[in-house]
């Protein structure tokens, strides 16, 4: 696997391939698989991605500490009755990866993408994605191949990780990587589907990892609901001709940057940030009281 | 720089809530299992950083406890550890510590056998469920546990390399990376770890444990996603 965003684009140019056939290649090259092995590990990822993003759409899933839940439940309902600002779609969308991050709140079965913290976001805009433009399962997965391709290039150049990163790393990070994956399925080149993950990783450079109680549930959950809105309004920005000023691997290394020179109180400690709040003491107090 | 697979960044399949704090935690606790070996009588937990503010929040304790009873990051039981724990009569216990400079989601596990044999481990979360393994019994050592990996304790001389090598040709089995650490000065006791690319069977451990100069041997089998 090449190390660069640049080599990625030459290499997928040069060979006229997707992002995500050179990604399958490479996975059969490095574990030795065949490409019916390799398809059947991501799509058995994409049918639990599915169900940890459907059930909380009928079902109120409560977190075990209690502190979020049953938000997808309420905005499917509203999907329901139609009457939306942005779109059904878009609510669709918001209420999977709310659902998903739900799921993993209850401590349920999900696929860490990269993440737990942020495994919303990358089956609510791939799904719903995939939904809007009637695809068939099979190009989804392809769509997560590329979204896993983008995340390597993050993971060796930068860090997916809260502790080590903030949110930017984990959220920030999944919304680029499904913003990619879905340029790639809109039948966009692989250029724009590297600009598409540059523009994302932009707009959430330095957002901070401060989970009250610790817990990854607030202000977690609606951050995937973000990231999800971002990489699906970013895909079509990229679509209507849109590029990105600065290129992907700068995004990715100033994003490493702005990770190390956060201040540990910011990254997944619950030092700072929404988690020393009133509000989030308070509730701290009152998680932590208790069984957990 | 390291490589990764495409479902090292999608993936693992996993119970929530957190990748690096309860996966990985179980994850790093399952690696320190296999290496302290079986009959585990108590486990002193060290945690640093990130694991040490917010483990309870997280259930890392649980998923470590899990993880110490060979359970895997998937399983549906993870969240019942510590009452199974209890009943297989293990004691368990968490301490918070400043272990150095370490990543933030660093765990030193410190495991008494009920033979009385105590085997310190340490090992990071380093995020997605990935881990690291950077200590074993004082020795700094490293791996992911990604890769099936054989610890081996022996005497710096000359041939140790070659007859373990011989060993794993034997069996075709390929090294993909290898180290080999030295305690002190030239002659003094060594750490070799070698990471293959095939599953390790006992024979094997067997076969390299008759080498002479050879202290210990002990094979790591990845844990791999559920099937």
């Amino acid at each position: 696997m090449v190390n660069t965003g640049r080599e990625l684009a030459d290499i997928c140019s040069k060979r006229k391939i997707k992002i995500w056939e050179y990604v399958v290649e490479e996975e059969m090259k490095s574990e030795d698989r065949s490409r019916e092995e390799v398809f059947k590990t991501m799509t058995k990822n994409f049918h639990v991605m599915k169900d940890s993003a459907e059930y909380g759409l009928t079902h109120k899933v409560k977190s075990i500490s209690g502190l979020i839940g049953g938000d997808a439940y309420r905005l499917n309902q509203y999907y329901e009755k139609g009457k939306t600002l942005i779109g059904k779609y878009m609510v669709k969308a918001m209420a999977r990866a709310l659902s998903c991050s739900e799921v993993n709140a209850a401590m349920g079965k999900v696929v860490a993408a990269p993440t737990a913290g942020s495994c919303g976001i990358i089956p609510g805009a791939i799904i719903t994605a995939g939904e809007i433009l009637g695809k068939k399962d099979e190009d989804m997965v392809k769509a997560l191949f590329t979204a896993s391709g983008i995340g390597i290039i993050i993971a060796k150049n930068a860090s997916m990780s809260g502790a080590e990163g903030g949110c930017q790393a984990e959220c920030g990070s999944a919304a680029a990587m499904a913003a990619a994956g879905i340029v790639e399925i809109m039948e966009g080149t692989p250029t724009q589907a590297l600009d598409a993950a540059a523009i994302v990783i932009k707009n959430i450079m330095g957002l901070v990892c401060d989970p009250v109680a610790g817990l990854v549930e607030i202000p977690c959950a609606k951050r995937n609901v973000s990231g999800t809105v971002s990489a699906l309004t970013t895909a079509d920005m990229v679509m209507a001709g849109v590029c990105s000023k600065i290129p992907f691997d700068d995004t990715v290394l100033a994003m490493y940057k702005v990770g190390r020179q956060m201040p540990c109180e910011l990254k997944e400690t619950a030092l700072g940030g929404v988690a020393v709040t009133d509000t989030g003491l308070k509730l701290k107090e009152k998680v932590l009281g208790s069984s957990i | 720089m390291r490589e990764y697979s495409a479902f090292d960044i999608l993936g693992p399949i996993m119970i929530g809530p957190s990748s690096s704090h309860t996966a990985g935690a179980a994850r790093l606790a399952k690696i320190a299992e296999i290496i302290a070996g079986r009959d585990i009588l108590e486990v002193e937990f060290l945690l640093h950083g990130s694991f040490a503010k917010t483990y309870k929040g997280h259930g890392t304790d649980k998923a470590l406890v899990a993880g110490i009873l060979g359970m895997d990051p998937w399983d549906k039981n993870l969240r019942n550890s510590m009452e199974m724990a209890k009943e297989r009569g293990i004691s368990v216990k968490f301490t918070e510590k400043d272990l150095g400079n370490v990543h933030s989601n660093t765990v030193k596990f410190i495991i008494t056998k009920k033979n009385g044999e105590v085997s310190e481990i340490m090992g990071s979360s380093i995020g997605g469920g990935n881990v690291v393994i950077n200590e074993v019994d004082k020795d700094k050592i490293e791996f992911t546990g990604a890769y099936p990996t054989i610890l081996i304790n022996h005497l710096d001389m000359p041939g140790m390399v070659a007859r373990v090598s011989e060993v794993l040709y034997e069996h075709g089995i390929n090294i993909a990376f290898m180290k080999v650490y030295r305690k002190s000065i030239k002659g003094s006791r060594a750490v070799m770890v070698l990471e293959v690319d095939d599953f390790i069977i006992k024979d094997i451990v067997k076969e390299i444990g008759d080498i002479p100069n050879i202290y210990k041997v002990r094979a790591i089998n990845p844990i791999s996603e559920e099937e």
